[in-house]
């Protein structure tokens, strides 16, 4: 081959190389770019409204003043509920679907169903959750209905994570133990579930992020308009964050007016999701520490 | 001339298998007999690792897979409908090709399934740690780092604490599927070492690609070749006066 046909090819194909970087390199930094845009124009119209008062007192004066501690405290026990029925249902069924469930047809139906779930638009569940949890059981719109809808919502991607943290567990582990006279139940509870724990646990990260920042589920399931108490079961209605912000940019007749506390409403929801984020990853990354393979 | 009667702790009978309609074992009849170390050895896809996994129904974990014919462990055909494999994987335990070492201190990999199948003294726990140990040659290595994650261990020490582990339910036959293929020279030698001092208490059958192995540890020796057993002798036989051709083909590097 001709020396300066090679050589201009190599250039060529290098230039490609370096283009294609490039692209890569521009698409991290717009998203990060767009992140922190968000969080920062966010921080500098919230943080003048953030006081000890904000965050520990009950709105006042047809909620154009005081604080937001009630939808805090709300927003804390519907995701938790959440969680709560979310988790074990969700971490169950892919056991089911990843351990027990033969490779076929049943499989791939319910595989197929949950995708669907997850592509259900979150006002759908908060019908759903009308109809079904406050209006047909009985439970009124509380706490446990709006933390069963949440938890159904966020089903679909605890599945999902805790399926393929099941199926990144090397098939060598579970070969060992069985392999030792091991049933299968002590097996996966044993071995398996450990050793995907910190991929379970990504999942409901997740989880916990869309089912603090979701409105449409809770409104018409959960969440109050306004109550200066805070709830005593859970079957009393709570304030939500979300849905809080809703009311006071749209809902209210002094939007100009608090606009300041929609933004400090923002930044405390964001903060906290944030928050929960942040202790469940260094949970992980502490149980990662403990399990290389 | 008497004839000693001898002790066979695992008989197949017109064993065949079937992955779908692939036939991966024809009609496999062998004796196995207690005490000794039986390998089995013959070219890839030959169908040697399939017959050591069903004699633990390991390939019970394989979707779509069929067995016909008997195989009996002390007699009883551990097929059968009414037998547990858990129970015939406690007595009938298993070393891989590669060793997997649970993610867990190397103390906790040995007692994991002694635990779960009863034992709870913590006396008797730690007398089975230690015993277990010592067998497999590792507690000298390894008695101040109990505590330790067992993936630091390196590649040989790894593979003997699955021994380890293997005999802390006190198995009677041990199944062992290339033990050394990952290892190296030094390991290896170790390994065949411990074969050597287990057989005077445990049955072994040990696959093996390496035809030397074969003939340093075994006194039985089976050769298959596309799914059939083709011969089945002392290991001595096999490799100094085989009875079939292809054996001696195969032994002498004619093919494989």
């Amino acid at each position: 081959m001709n020396g300066n046909t090679f050589e201009s090819s190599m250039r060529s194909r290098y230039f490609k190389q370096r283009l294609f970087f490039g692209a890569v390199r521009l698409s991290a930094l717009v998203i990060t770019l767009a992140l922190l845009g968000i969080l920062a124009y966010i921080l500098a119209n919230g943080f003048r409204a953030i006081s000890w008062e904000f965050l520990t007192q009950p709105p006042t004066d047809s909620m154009t003043k005081g604080g937001i501690m009630p939808a805090i405290v709300g927003t804390l026990y519907l995701t938790v509920g959440a969680i709560l029925v979310a988790l074990p249902l969700g971490v169950v069924s892919a056991i089911f679907l990843t351990e027990y469930a033969k490779q076929g047809a049943l499989s791939r139906i319910i595989r197929i169903g949950v995708n669907c779930l997850a592509g259900v638009p979150s006002v759908v569940f908060g019908l759903f959750g009308l109809g079904f949890f406050v209006v047909f059981l009985k439970f009124g719109s509380s706490i446990l209905a709006g933390a069963l809808t949440l938890g159904i919502l966020i089903l679909p991607t605890i599945i999902g994570a805790a399926e393929e943290a099941l199926k990144a567990v090397p098939q060598t582990f579970r070969e060992a133990s069985l392999a030792l006279g091991v049933s299968k139940w002590d097996t996966i509870f044993r071995i398996v579930l450990p050793s995907a724990l910190p991929g379970i646990l990504t999942g409901a990260i997740l989880g916990v992020g869309r089912a603090a920042g979701e409105t449409a589920p809770i409104m018409f399931t959960a969440a109050a308009f306004f109550t200066a108490v805070l709830p005593k079961s859970i079957f009393d209605e709570v304030m939500a964050l979300p849905y809080h912000i809703y009311v006071l940019a749209t809902a209210g007749t002094h939007i100009e007016e608090t606009r300041p506390l929609q933004y400090g409403t923002v930044l405390v929801l964001i903060a906290l999701v944030l928050g929960i984020d942040l202790i469940a990853i260094i949970m992980r990354s502490m149980m990662r520490r403990n399990k290389r393979w | 001339m008497v004839t000693v009667e001898k002790d066979f702790i695992i008989r197949t009978k017109n064993v065949d298998f079937f992955y779908s309609a692939f036939r991966a074992l024809s009609d496999i009849t062998m004796d196995f007999e207690k005490n000794r170390v039986t390998a089995l050895i013959g070219p890839s896809g030959c169908g040697k690792s399939t017959l050591l996994r069903l004699l633990n129904r390991m390939n019970d974990l394989i979707d779509g897979t069929r067995v016909e014919g008997e195989i009996l462990f002390e007699g009883r055909n551990i097929y059968a409908s009414d037998v547990d494999p858990v129970e015939i994987r406690q007595r009938i335990g298993m070393v891989f090709q590669k060793p997997n070492p649970f993610p867990k201190s190397i103390y906790n990999n040995i007692t994991y399934a002694p635990k779960l199948a009863g034992i709870r003294n913590t006396g008797e726990i730690e007398a089975l740690v230690e015993e277990s140990l010592k067998q497999a040659v590792l507690w000298d290595e390894v008695k101040d780092i109990l505590t330790k994650s067992a993936m630091t261990l390196s590649g040989g020490q790894q593979q003997r604490l699955c021994i380890a582990r293997a005999l802390a339910m006190k198995p009677d036959v041990i199944l062992m599927d290339e033990p050394t293929s990952a290892l190296d020279p030094i390991s290896t030698a170790k390994i065949e070492e411990l074969i050597d001092t287990l057989k005077k208490r445990y049955t072994i059958i040990i696959v093996t690609h390496n035809m030397q192995q074969a003939a340093r540890i075994s006194e039985y020796t089976g050769f298959f070749y596309l799914g059939k057993m083709i011969e089945f002798n002392a290991t001595e036989k096999i490799f100094t006066n085989p009875d079939v051709k292809q054996t001696e083909d195969y032994i002498t590097g004619r093919f494989g």
